[in-house]
């Protein structure tokens, strides 16, 4: 125990005075929830490119997907007394009491991908993407690609119940409404993963004549389509064009599917969540302008006209 | 001969009801149901794919079978699935030839299945809690194999055990096909399975009559490990990649509900693989057919659960009585008779 603390003060020391050894640039403290999936892991590459591009001195934790860790860390970047914190916050609930800390330092804290239930005063600002305006441009895409010809979607959901699968069911829905010639006949969980939807894929095929009746598939992620083009191509047709598929998150191997003409349009749930937060950041350290409470990223359409490979090269690199 | 057949045939017979009433039950709602027709030289159709599907969670409930039938339980299973896909994925990526890859991965499972094992049969671990261990542990194994990512490869021989075809059916099914009946023929064959009976039974009494109860245990963990790693093989190959956060996730819940729907006791002793394959079946038949009912995805596990609960009524042994009694004057109501004598 009197290691421990002996340990604790002796790194809260050095940080200290690290800390105040390089105080002409900015230090930033980044609070990331873990690595639970790739594009979390591409978050983390991305932020750390970012970073060094605006030469900012980034100090990462990772928090191993507790809130506590996360909190800890975000106490410990006051006691560093860094000029901004970032977190990708794990849960919603229970972080009032340290952004209040955060605030009385004079510390600002913007969020990153996901937001909390705390008073927008505690915070800067939050950097999140759409889910409801994904799900609107991949059906936008849809509507304009079939142009008035009839058209049976399937739709893959994500996890039951879970916000990305709420939302991008919704902003879909919203997309077609007003387009009769397109209908979802079927929609199913495939709980975001490649087994599962290519399960899931199967059934909708066999139910619906072999996927004669089907024209266009809908996956809430990358990953769930690449487990359907599979069944779809084991069931004899052509995923791509037999059946158009178009998914969100724009991961690296949906590109391959894509210069393979197997998948057709992804929208892209953007890793870059630190390029924004650093700008906001920027222009509120000059003239303390206070950006607006939420940043929205872009979400971008990715076709096989948007040179797949080339894309696909990009996004290798990043640990999705 | 046909004595034994037919002991055998009244021992699956709530199994192969259960099923029966299931499939049933699909084809009223979905008229196509039962269709098979020959596409690209292979069986096609829902009960191919129930089959297919099926393969992961039948070859654990093997496995989990003999560990159950040992008064034991393995957690580990699902984890276990997920580090040799992983292994498989990262050797063939890496330039194995397709032998090697399976060999070391199957390697890998029974060497995880002996670390449980000898938890529990050396260090006298609860079995619930020295699987425990490894269930909690794997995926991060696995993860930290395929570094996070989902490995994806494009090996044509490890494909093709996912989603090749043998004899006009899916080669996950020609696995568990095989692997079963060889495993059963162990079991059955020799007085493996009569051991591993008594050791569920009285782990102590057997060790007093000479049974070498910690090489059987150790054994039939091992064997658990090797089915979780075939198991683990066919659900990489199946999507081409090793996906280290879901596959196998839960499956041990499944492997061990196959197990119990297969009428064999979590408290040790008398087994039946073909039931608990079975079971493993009806679990998937019951996947497959809420998939093609069309249901919204909110009410799948609840109308699998309550299958799942009527399934488990009708096979306890009160129920059985009770039913016996009302319905038809048959064994169950001549021993009430003459015990109420």
């Amino acid at each position: 125990m009197k290691f421990a603390k002996a340990l604790a003060s002796a790194t809260i020391l050095a940080a200290c005075t690290f800390g105040s050894a390089s105080a002409a640039e900015l230090v930033v403290g980044f609070s990331q929830i873990g690595s639970e999936s790739g594009w979390r892991a591409a978050e983390t590459t991305l932020t750390k490119q970012q970073a060094e591009q605006r030469g900012i001195d980034l100090k990462f934790a990772d928090a191993q997907q507790k809130q506590e860790n996360q909190i800890k860390a975000i106490r410990s970047f006051i006691a560093q007394g860094v000029n901004a914190i970032l977190v990708a916050p794990v849960v919603a609930t229970g972080w009032d009491e340290v952004l209040q800390e955060a605030k009385d330092a004079e510390i600002p804290v913007i969020l990153l991908d996901r937001t909390v239930d705390a008073s927008d005063d505690l915070y800067l600002t939050a950097v999140t993407s759409d889910l409801v305006h994904e799900g609107n441009v991949a059906g936008k895409w849809l509507a304009d690609t079939v142009a008035g010809k009839p058209c049976n979607v399937v739709e893959l959901q994500g996890t039951t119940g879970s916000s990305p699968a709420i939302d991008r069911k919704k902003g879909f829905e919203q997309a077609l409404a007003g387009h009769d010639n397109l209908k979802i006949i079927r929609s199913q969980t495939g709980d975001f993963t490649r087994t599962k939807g290519k399960e899931v894929m199967e059934s909708f095929l066999k139910a619906e004549g072999g996927g004669k009746n089907i024209c266009a598939l809908y996956a809430h992620n990358d990953d769930m389509a690449v487990g359907a083009i599979q069944a779809i191509k084991e069931a004899g047709l052509k995923p791509g064009k037999d059946i158009l598929v178009v998914s969100i998150d724009a991961v690296p191997d949906i590109f391959q599917a894509m210069a393979a003409g197997e998948a057709n349009a992804t929208v892209e749930l953007t890793p870059n969540m630190a390029g924004p937060a650093f700008d906001a950041l920027a222009a509120y350290l000059k003239d303390g302008k206070a950006p607006a409470k939420w940043i929205q990223t872009e979400s971008k359409l990715y076709t096989q006209a948007d040179d797949p490979m080339k894309v696909y090269e990009e996004k290798k690199g990043l640990g999705y | 001969m046909t004595s034994t057949l037919r002991t055998y045939l009244a021992r699956l017979l709530p199994q192969l009801i259960a099923l029966a009433a299931i499939l049933i039950a699909i084809s009223m709602t979905f008229p196509g149901f039962l269709n098979l027709e020959i596409q690209n030289g292979r069986l096609y159709g829902s009960l191919i794919d129930i089959l297919n599907r099926g393969a992961p969670v039948v070859l654990l409930a093997i496995g989990m079978t003999v560990v159950i039938a040992t008064k034991g339980i393995d957690l580990s299973v699902g984890a276990v699935m997920a580090i040799c896909g992983a292994v498989a994925a990262s050797f063939i990526t890496s330039g194995h030839s397709l032998l090697e890859t399976i060999l070391i991965t199957l390697a890998v499972g029974v060497l995880c299945g002996m670390w449980n094992g000898i938890l529990v049969a050396v260090l006298d671990i609860q079995p619930i809690i020295a699987t425990l261990v490894l269930m909690v542990a794997g995926r991060g194994i696995a993860q930290l194999v395929t570094e996070g990512t989902i490995l994806t490869f494009n090996d044509p021989g490890l494909i093709f055990i996912g989603s090749g075809s043998f004899a006009g059916l899916p080669m996950p099914v020609v696995v568990w096909l095989v692997f079963g009946v060889l495993v059963a023929l162990l079991v059955r064959q020799s007085a493996l399975g009569m051991l591993i009976e008594a050791i569920g039974v009285n782990r102590r009494a057997s060790t007093l009559s000479g049974v070498l109860t910690p090489v059987l245990l150790i054994a039939a963990y091992m064997l658990s490990g090797l089915c979780a790693a075939i198991a683990g093989i066919i659900a990489a190959a199946d999507i081409r990649g090793a996906d280290a956060n879901n596959a196998g996730l839960w499956l041990e819940l499944d492997a061990i509900l196959a197990v119990v729907v297969g009428g064999t006791s979590l408290l040790g002793g008398r087994f039946s693989i073909a039931a608990s394959v079975l079971g493993a079946i009806i679990i998937q038949a019951i996947n497959t057919g809420i998939l093609l009912s069309g249901f919204p995805p909110e009410f799948n596990l609840i109308i699998k659960a309550a299958i799942i609960v009527f399934i488990l009524v009708l096979q306890s042994p009160r129920f059985r009585t009770a039913f016996a009694f009302f319905a038809v004057p048959g064994r169950a109501a001549k021993t009430t008779e003459q015990e109420a004598k």
